[in-house]
């Protein structure tokens, strides 16, 4: 119990003082997470709605993969980009190997699949709805698509702040592709593991709160700015 | 969504970055603490950025081996000769040696503190089937262990429970043996700068057969073109000279000296 006070502390003080370290490792943390998300929602956003609205032979399956590869393990996607990327792998000579860009790309592979998961769940009952009416305006698969993805827009929000839930808090992949360099990849995952391994339980648990904290204000800030919740804008 | 697309933009600006080296050490070495002393001494005096990968020096090598890394920082003298034989690495420099010690219950259960070697002191926490959490990593501690079992003529394969294999790094092994109240082998840095020691002591040390000797080896540029093989002479000539002598021997903690410079000033 007087560890968890101590870590409390510890995440207060680091915070009040602004210290240097944990600026940029909270930073860095942002990046990779967001920038993994924005490009994770810019494959499946569409391809979960494309698959809600389309029929074709092997749907049923790929769905059913696709709901599968939610529970994809992080550590195994990072051997295997970690494989991928190292400069005896296919993709060395582009030597990404422990960079932010590596992180970015394991999370990408980790939180599409969910992404994709819930968006097609989703889709799939706002397309019964919209089904006669879209088909009877003789729109284009596009229209369709792109409507949808417009009036969806909460329940796309929810998968988008799933997927960023997984990437903030994933630590198996991205200490594999990263390296936990000080300075270059040490975001807030890697740094908690590294100071539970020096047994600084206090510093470990103070950074995890900050890293609670700040999962919780980019959800908030997030609905804030697409202004859900509001009237007028279901 | 402007709005959030205009936010990501500003966290995605990066800034540029002085010349970069990427050094695998040892966990051990960096627990120690001696790198937060010695990395922003290097950039200060070389102007190099010296990016740790901090692993066990198995990964430390295998990294070496596929030229993930530019040059390897490690404590594993057998497994080092190999892999500059087999020209993964140009040459090995011997920089500067700290010892193992032998931890254990403050108590001392097996009476060990006593014992006439390191290898005796094994047996006897064998005989006693005292817990004993063993790094399993392929680490330079883990390979000095079973290096001590086997002077010991004995068989970890054949332990029984007592003996927990855990396969990570000297800190996380550290925090298990803490909480089992096991024994462990540790090298002296790692133990010093570890917060959450418990119940547990430094038990046995001073065999001459518990020296950790660490040496650096720049990874061949003839069979990974893009090593920055400028900067390894570079950091090798920083990691050889007085500076990092008076560093290296004043680093206590404590009040103790931690580490040993050795490195010879010509190869």
């Amino acid at each position: 119990m007087n560890e968890i006070w101590a870590g409390l502390q510890a995440a207060l003080f680091l915070v009040f003082t602004l210290d240097k370290d944990l600026v940029e490792i909270t930073l860095r943390s942002l990046q990779v997470s967001l920038s993994a998300l924005v490009i994770a929602s810019a494959i499946a956003l569409p391809f979960g709605t494309w698959l809600a609205i389309r029929r074709f032979r092997y749907r049923r399956a790929t769905i059913a993969a696709l709901n599968a590869l939610m529970g994809l393990p992080p550590v195994v996607v990072g051997l295997i980009v970690y494989l991928l990327l190292s400069r005896s792998g296919p993709f060395g000579v582009l030597g990404l190997l422990f960079s932010p860009t590596a992180m970015i790309i394991a999370q990408v592979i980790i939180i599409a699949p969910l992404i994709a998961s819930i968006t097609h769940q989703a889709m799939r009952e706002l397309w019964a709805e919209y089904h006669d009416l879209l088909i009877s305006l003789n729109t284009t698969k596009r229209q369709r698509i792109f409507t949808l993805i417009r009036d969806g827009k909460r329940a796309l929000l929810t998968a988008a702040l799933a997927g960023f839930g997984r990437a903030i808090g994933e630590v198996g992949a991205i200490m594999i592709v990263g390296g936990n360099i000080d300075h270059a990849t040490r975001v807030l995952t890697t740094a908690i593991a590294l100071e539970t391994g020096k047994g600084d339980f206090a510093l470990a648990l103070g950074l995890g709160f900050v890293l609670i904290a700040l999962a919780m204000l980019v959800n908030f800030a997030i609905h804030a700015l697409s202004r859900t919740e509001r009237e007028g804008t279901w | 969504m402007i709005r959030i697309l205009a936010i990501f933009c500003i966290l995605f600006s990066t800034s540029l970055r002085a010349e970069t080296i990427k050094l695998a050490v040892t966990t051990s070495f960096h627990n120690s603490g001696l790198s937060d002393i010695l990395l922003p001494e290097i950039l200060a005096d070389t102007g190099l950025e010296v990016q740790l990968l901090v692993v066990g020096t198995g990964q430390a090598l295998r990294l070496g081996e596929a030229g993930d890394v530019d040059a390897i920082l490690v404590h594993s003298k057998q497994a080092e000769v190999d892999f500059v034989a087999n020209g993964f690495g140009t040459h090995r420099r011997e920089i500067m040696y700290n010892d193992f010690v032998i931890i254990g219950p403050a108590s001392d259960p097996s009476n060990i503190q006593n014992a006439q070697s390191a290898d005796a002191a094994l047996s006897q926490i064998a005989s006693h089937k005292a817990a004993f959490v063993s790094r399993g990593d392929q680490s330079g501690t883990h390979k000095k262990e079973l290096g001590l079992w086997q002077t010991a003529n004995l068989d970890p394969e054949a332990f029984g429970g007592w003996y927990r294999s855990v396969g990570s790094g000297m800190g996380a092994s550290l925090n298990i043996a803490s909480s089992m109240n096991a024994h462990i082998l540790s090298d002296r840095a790692s133990w010093l700068n570890f917060g959450n020691k418990g119940a547990l002591g430094l038990l046995f040390s001073g065999d001459p057969q518990l020296a950790n000797q660490y040496a650096y080896i720049p990874v061949n540029p003839e069979r990974h073109r893009h090593v920055n093989s400028s900067a390894t002479i570079i950091l090798e000539k920083w990691l050889t000279s007085r500076a990092a002598e008076l560093l290296i021997n004043g680093y206590e903690i404590g009040g103790q000296p931690l580490f040993v410079f050795n490195a010879s000033p010509t190869r």
